[in-house]
């Protein structure tokens, strides 16, 4: 009992990862009807960023000129982090989607795929192949919970995670641009003639993706310090199952698969060998979409063209 | 001044002539109508009004600028609102956030605002509610305001969908079919809806309708389109009486 509560403290940390990913595949789907193939490389981005934004901090203090405490450098990290990142998001759509805004939505798909071996490869050439570890900003403490050990990290991050969430949820509820997101996401041909600027909620949209998807890179190299130019592209696929196993276009439904393939993965895992951990999660996957083709929260009619 | 003056429009799918040389002048405060038979270039002109399309040639003034090339949000914003024959509508959204998103151009509380909850956003979003709350009573649909839009009767999402145009508060309201689909007794409703807004809000309404009780009832003048060019215009009486008219959309048999 005990070993399986263990273990599903860590589903819920990587649940954390998959579902903040996920969201932005999500939200940019449901608003403007494609898949952004570049989101996992901007979740590697957003690692990144994060990486040279508390090294700087960091720096600042070992060069004797503020030395900030590591949870304010956590803090300002994960601020400055969805910010930057949330630039690029948003020149991604300029450069990448809005020209293409009226082409074949399968060219708009490659165009995706390019920036993100762009992301890869400029990555590679600036930064060269070298792995790179993110600074431990939290100082580790392990709680002993009923037999369980949860250290602070995870809390932290599915705490955040989750709040993050809500907060996503608040804005879509209840702004202007929340609502108008929604009504974009049903049909986007009304919207621009209420008043609503189209490439305002465009930009927007990727905009929040993409800081969620930073958010989940700074964590990430929290709990697995590590970052290499390649790492978007394994967990963004992954992130996109999910946004597709929630439903095209559902942000409760991304979200809520995200935990869901969180808890697969770690689940099939502790049953079978870790090596064929991927292959019985994603063929379970592959299973449960084939009785729900439209994924859990998703409606056979949203697969109607628009744009 | 007119406020809305169309100068020699047309417009060219591919080929295809949709409209020809199309002229039009709306005054403030008019009701005018828009009629002809299927396929006659009708909801195109609206399409090209609202910047859906770019005419391939001519002017379309609004209020003595030129609107040719504005996105479509811009011209909304600046007072030209629509319906769609097909009422384009967003389920899953209730009846209260349809109107409220066409309150978006009119929110200007910022996006810190919005997750702070300033003082400035909950007066905001408390003013434009009342707005809301308002113009669906205009419309007759205040009970339904927090029910899901598809969880309505027919009759009642179309008058949603007139709320929701009005509350981007334009000067020109175009209306597409406002009774597609009716029974006659909502058609006779819609009709004392449409002069009872355009008596208490004064827009210019330009209505394209294929029922001729609603047209004749509530236009001073009537184009008649057809082929993408306007065959006749005039009032009620005169495009009853236009054999031109009579020809080419009443059929060959005197309709009263």
């Amino acid at each position: 009992m005990t070993y399986l509560l263990q273990h599903v403290v860590n589903a819920l940390q990587w649940g954390s990862f998959y579902a903040l990913i996920a969201l932005g595949y999500s939200m940019v789907y449901s608003v403007l009807m494609l898949f952004n193939f570049a989101h996992g490389d901007i979740f590697m981005v957003g690692a990144y960023i994060g990486l040279f934004v508390s090294t700087g901090l960091l720096l600042l203090g070992t060069a004797g000129a503020v030395t900030l405490p590591n949870w304010l450098v956590l803090v300002l990290t994960i601020i400055l982090g969805m910010a930057l990142t949330a630039v690029v998001g948003m020149l991604v759509e300029r450069v990448g989607y809005r020209p293409l805004r009226k082409a074949p939505r399968a060219s708009a798909a490659l165009t995706g795929l390019m920036i993100g071996i762009t992301f890869q490869t400029l990555n590679l050439a600036l930064l060269g192949a070298k792995r790179r570890s993110f600074p431990a900003l939290i100082e580790t403490a392990t709680y002993q919970v009923a037999g369980v050990s949860i250290t602070n990290t995870k809390i932290m991050i599915v705490v955040i995670s989750l709040l993050l969430m809500l907060a996503l949820d608040q804005f879509v509820r209840r702004t202007k641009w929340g609502m108008a997101m929604r009504a974009m996401a049903v049909d986007i041909f009304v919207v621009p003639l209420m008043g609503v600027p189209i490439n305002t909620m465009a930009a927007l949209t990727f905009a929040l993706g993409s800081a969620l998807a930073a958010v989940a890179g700074i964590f990430f190299g929290q709990a697995y310090p590590v970052l290499e130019p390649y790492m978007g592209a394994l967990l963004g696929w992954k992130a996109f199952v999910a946004a597709i196993l929630g439903g095209r276009g559902s942000v409760l439904g991304a979200a809520l698969a995200g935990f869901m393939l969180g808890f697969i993965e770690i689940f099939v895992a502790v049953v079978f060998p870790s090596t064929l951990r991927d292959l019985i999660a994603y063929s379970a996957i592959l299973l449960i979409l084939t009785f729900r083709p439209y994924g859990l929260f998703g409606e056979p009619y949203s697969a109607r063209l628009r744009l | 001044m007119a406020l809305l003056e169309v100068e020699g429009m047309t417009h060219y799918f591919g080929g295809l002539r949709a409209v020809h040389n199309y002229n039009l002048q709306i005054q403030r405060g008019e009701i005018r109508g828009l009629i002809g038979p299927n396929g006659a270039g009708k909801t195109t002109i609206f399409n090209l009004i609202t910047g859906i399309y770019r005419p391939t040639r001519g002017r379309i003034v609004f209020e003595g600028e030129d609107i040719v090339g504005l996105p479509p949000h811009r011209i909304a914003a600046r007072g030209i609102a629509r319906t769609f024959q097909n009422m384009l509508l967003w389920r899953h959204m209730t009846v209260l956030e349809h109107v409220k998103v066409a309150h978006y151009a009119r929110i200007d509380y910022g996006l810190v605002g919005a997750f702070l909850g300033t003082p400035r956003r909950r007066r905001q979003e408390a003013e434009f509610e009342e707005r809301s709350y308002e113009l669906l009573r205009m419309m007759g649909v205040e009970r339904f305001a927090n029910k899901v839009i598809t969880e309505l009767p027919y009759g009642a999402q179309r008058r949603v969908e007139i709320a929701r145009a009005l509350a981007t508060e334009p000067k020109l309201l175009l209306l597409d079919e406002p009774a597609a689909g009716m029974t006659p007794e909502e058609m006779i409703e819609m009709v004392d809806t449409i002069r009872r807004i355009h008596s208490m809000l004064g827009m210019a309404i330009f209505l394209i309708e294929h029922r001729m009780r609603v047209v004749m009832d509530l236009c001073e003048t009537i184009q008649t389109l057809n082929f993408g060019e306007v065959i006749a215009e005039g009032t009620p009486d005169e495009i009853r009486n236009d054999p031109v008219v009579i020809e080419a959309y009443l059929g060959k048999e005197v309709v009263t």
